[in-house]
């Protein structure tokens, strides 16, 4: 008997010893990834996030989703548009203004609450209709911009929305995966809580309140937030799309604006990933075993020609012998460490939107040297040109010492260029007010970076004439009647393969044209610790973290 | 003395207007959209327009700084355009912890700094004097953010005995003042340490030489007292020189470094500086550059009172 009592108490004293001792083991068993951003601040939360794609990468995608999302799955074919919360559209025969979204059923907000179509227009309202409550301008400029045309929203029925353009425009649904959609009965309960002197502090009380508890239905939900230091965000067990539910229990993201403390954070363990790691230490971190991933980006990097009157650019001698000076290789292994894609137009072979252009853009110093000659320059009598550009900046790759390379490499072909550094914020502000602008400062060339992930930020803006300053980014005043011709064609056709090929002939153009000096495609490095697995870097400036999984 | 510290305050009172001034049109005549942040450069022209009225921005300058006066005046410095969050609460938060930084690294500098200082004015122009103003002089001439990423490379990179950044290992809203917190801190309050250690070496060195060939220490000496009690009226007498220049260099260090804070990612001012002049967030630049240049107004007023407590002859002037 007492025998018996005493391998009692010893097996209550082995299970309460293996419960202490393994169940912290089974609380660290939670998978956690922490990623360095290169953000000096958390993107925005609450739907729209800010700091460009960046924001969109990790606090629009990761818990939100649009009606169209990007196809994030291959690193190896461009990466298109697909159904995300609607699972299809189609534009109205008579009135090609309207469009008919049917939305997916069964999707819920991390809230529980249902998404519906009275969500869509509630997510439309937020940034296009001024004196809807939930109206919020701090999102409007980020969301805005990137559907140009959008009007407004009405319900059909629960799973139906109709949505308004104010022309016919075809880049509807590509333009769409920039609004997120955020939850309207989690913002509806903040704002019976906020407090305010009237509506509109209400509704600014509210947004505050969502961006610190936000909620989509996205694959990743809000878990803790620290403003300026870091998100963390666990997996939604719940996501429509089962195959994307995430692999990782929780991700964690942190600001690192500096290149170099991001890559000490890696090396030292402190963190699994960093985006852009410092060039200089690309070696360091593949000798250590570390992975570094990198594709082409929808980006490109360029000089911006000024077209208006004198400008040395608008003789398309000059413009193509430019184009053919440059050793885009040499660029490449000699001085971005292998970083970059050489640029042969906005897009590259194997994209929908690339075409056929007849002028190939490659290294050919001789036939440079000879359209030069022919357009009246040679040793003796060099053009001198000038081109502003940034010391830094969002997307400039290393602006300075490419640009120093250009300046040596057209050299070469009787060019005399002249450049104007300025503050990245500046030049930036200055590329809406384009070529004749007195903040020109005389340069007939601009080297402001394009994102080009969809047909009106990568060809639209900077080819369609009525795009010139103050509308848009035309900053060289562009004037050709065959782009407005072709821009006209591909917003008004409304079948996605005809499309394509509109778009592919607008492109095609502007490269025959040589519209800008096309010099370096960004490759969006980033390292990751070896123990990160299943990770497929697409051409996008966005990534899929769903797949990615940590080895023990 | 009271009357001391009423007429200190009240010259406190043009001070801080003057500094809010200053920073309003410093911030506005830097070049570059103050929308950059939420209105990107392809917007168009009506929503740009549409923007600037919702945000103020399209009301002569006089007004815009009336109104942000009066609000600041009323503990309310707007929100931040970039982030949408109070600015004060974003300013506190930083300044907190870049309060935590400047305290362990003031702790380090000026400690080093008094010692060495002593060190060398006693043992003026001897080889202990060479290595001491040896140290002081690198640590005010090497450029500290290089020596932050140096000392990472070294410390975290290499032997990993130490993080490279960050606040903590649940950021700084988790601080602790234990092992696993504080290790975060090592790196920066030392890196931020090396300038006012080396001023605070150089100051008290040249202070102490001074005192020493003075007369009254002569004739203390002549009276018998002992070395120790001589030198503790050298170091009365260098005390307030000292103190000041040590409340000064607290005031710089409580200001943020936008470097080190960068380097380390450190949730500082200084990082808080870096980002809200990055994205054109005027009022978060406005808020920020007001909060600290009111903590060095406060603390030289408070530095004033102390020398004036320590040295009666500083209030009769």
């Amino acid at each position: 008997m007492r025998n018996d009592k005493s391998k009692k108490t010893a097996a209550a004293w082995l299970l309460a010893t293996a419960l202490v001792v393994g169940l912290p083991q089974l609380a660290s068993a939670e998978t956690v990834l922490r990623i360095g951003m290169t953000a000096a601040d958390i993107p925005r939360t609450l739907g729209q996030p800010d700091q460009g794609f960046e924001g969109n990468r990790f606090t629009g995608l990761t818990m939100y989703d649009g009606l169209t999302m990007w196809d994030l799955s291959s690193a190896d074919k461009a990466s298109v548009m697909i159904p995300g919360l609607a699972t299809e559209w189609k534009v109205d025969e008579a009135d090609k203004k309207k469009w008919t979204f049917k939305l997916r059923p069964g999707v819920k907000f991390h809230d529980g609450s249902d998404f519906n179509a009275d969500a869509v227009v509630w997510n439309v309202e937020k940034v296009l209709k001024q004196d809807a409550p939930h109206f919020d301008a701090s999102q409007v400029g980020v969301t805005a911009s990137r559907m140009p045309t959008l009007a407004s929203a009405r319900k059909i029925d629960d799973m139906t929305v109709e949505l308004t353009t104010k022309e016919p425009d075809s880049f509807l649904p590509i333009n769409l995966t920039n609004l997120f959609m955020a939850s309207p009965a989690k913002w509806q309960a903040f704002y019976d809580k906020a407090e305010g002197a009237d509506a509109k502090a209400k509704s600014q009380a509210a947004w505050a309140a969502f961006a610190r508890d936000a909620s989509g239905t996205g694959p990743w939900k809000m878990s803790k937030f620290t403003p300026r230091e870091r998100l963390e965000l666990v997996k939604n067990e719940s996501y429509w799309d089962k195959g994307r539910v995430p692999k990782i229990d929780r991700m964690v993201l942190l600001p690192m604006p500096e290149a170099n403390a991001r890559t000490a954070a890696l090396l030292s363990g402190q963190v699994d990933w960093v985006e852009a790691p410092a060039p200089d230490a690309v070696k360091e971190i593949k000798a250590r075993g570390f992975q570094l991933q990198a594709n082409e980006s929808p980006h490109v990097w360029p000089w911006q020609f000024s077209r208006i009157e004198g400008s040395p650019w608008n003789d398309i001698r000059v413009r193509k012998a430019a184009n053919l000076c440059v050793d885009r290789e040499g660029l490449k292994e000699g001085l971005l460490a292998g970083l970059m894609v050489p640029a042969t137009g906005t897009f590259e072979p194997g994209h929908p939107w690339r075409g056929q252009p007849k002028f190939e853009i490659k290294y050919d110093k001789a036939a440079a040297q000879k359209l030069m000659q022919e357009a009246g320059y040679g040793p003796n009598k060099k053009l001198t040109v000038k081109t502003q550009t940034s010391a830094s900046g969002s997307g400039q790759m290393q602006p300075l010492p490419m640009n120093e390379y250009l300046q040596q490499a057209l050299a070469e072909c009787y060019f005399d260029v002249q450049l104007d550094v300025i503050e990245w914020n500046t030049l930036f502000t200055n590329w809406r007010r384009g070529a004749k602008d007195p903040t020109a400062n005389g340069a007939n060339a601009t080297n402001v970076t394009y994102a080009a992930m969809d047909p009106f930020f990568a060809l639209v803006r900077f080819l369609q004439s009525s795009m010139a300053p103050p509308v848009s980014n035309n900053w060289g005043y562009i004037n050709n009647p065959k782009f407005d011709e072709l821009v006209t064609k591909a917003r008004q056709t409304f079948d996605p393969a005809a499309r394509d090929a509109a778009l592919a002939e607008l492109h095609a153009a502007s490269v025959d044209d040589a519209a800008f000096l096309y010099v370096a495609h960004d490759v969006s490095p980033r390292a990751m610790s070896p123990k990160v697995k299943g990770f497929v870097q697409p051409k996008s400036w966005f990534v899929d973290f769903s797949p990615v999984s940590l080895a023990p | 003395m009271f009357a001391y510290i009423a007429r200190r305050i009240v010259y406190v009172i043009p001070i801080v207007i003057s500094v809010a001034l200053v920073c309003f049109l410093l911030v506005h005549i830097t070049p570059g959209d103050p929308l950059v942040a939420v209105l990107p450069a392809d917007a168009s022209q009506e929503l740009a327009a549409q923007l600037r009225t919702a945000y103020g921005f399209d009301r002569p300058l006089p007004v815009q700084f009336g109104l942000w006066l009066w609000r600041a005046l009323h503990g309310d410095l707007g929100s931040s355009i970039a982030t949408g969050r109070p600015v004060l609460t974003e300013v506190l938060r930083a300044v907190g912890n870049t309060v935590t930084l400047a305290i362990a690294a003031a702790l380090i500098g000026f400690t080093l700094g008094l010692l060495f200082g002593l060190i060398a004015g006693y043992f003026r122009d001897t080889w202990i004097d060479k290595v001491a103003t040896s140290i002081a002089i690198a640590g005010v001439s090497v450029p500290h953010y290089w020596l932050g990423m140096v000392m990472v490379i070294i410390f975290s990179v290499q032997l990993n005995w130490l993080p490279a950044v960050g606040a903590g290992p649940g950021g700084s809203g988790a601080w602790g003042w234990d092992w696993e917190h504080m290790k975060y801190l090592i790196l920066p309050a030392i890196t931020t340490s090396v300038i006012p250690m080396g001023i605070v070496t150089r100051t008290v060195r040249a202070l102490t030489g001074d005192i020493l060939s003075q007369d009254f220490v002569e004739a203390l000496r002549a009276k018998g007292l002992r070395e120790l009690d001589v030198f503790k009226h050298v170091i009365k007498n260098a005390a307030p020189t000292a103190l000041a220049v040590m409340g000064l260099q607290l005031g710089y260090m409580l200001g943020g470094s936008i470097l080190i804070e960068t380097v380390f990612s450190w949730p500082g001012s200084g990082l808080l500086l870096n980002s809200a002049i990055f994205q054109r967030d005027l009022p978060l630049l406005q808020g920020t550059i007001l909060v600290l240049a009111l903590f060095f107004v406060a603390l030289n007023l408070l530095v004033d009172i102390a020398q004036a407590a320590i040295d009666p002859r500083i209030k009769r002037g």
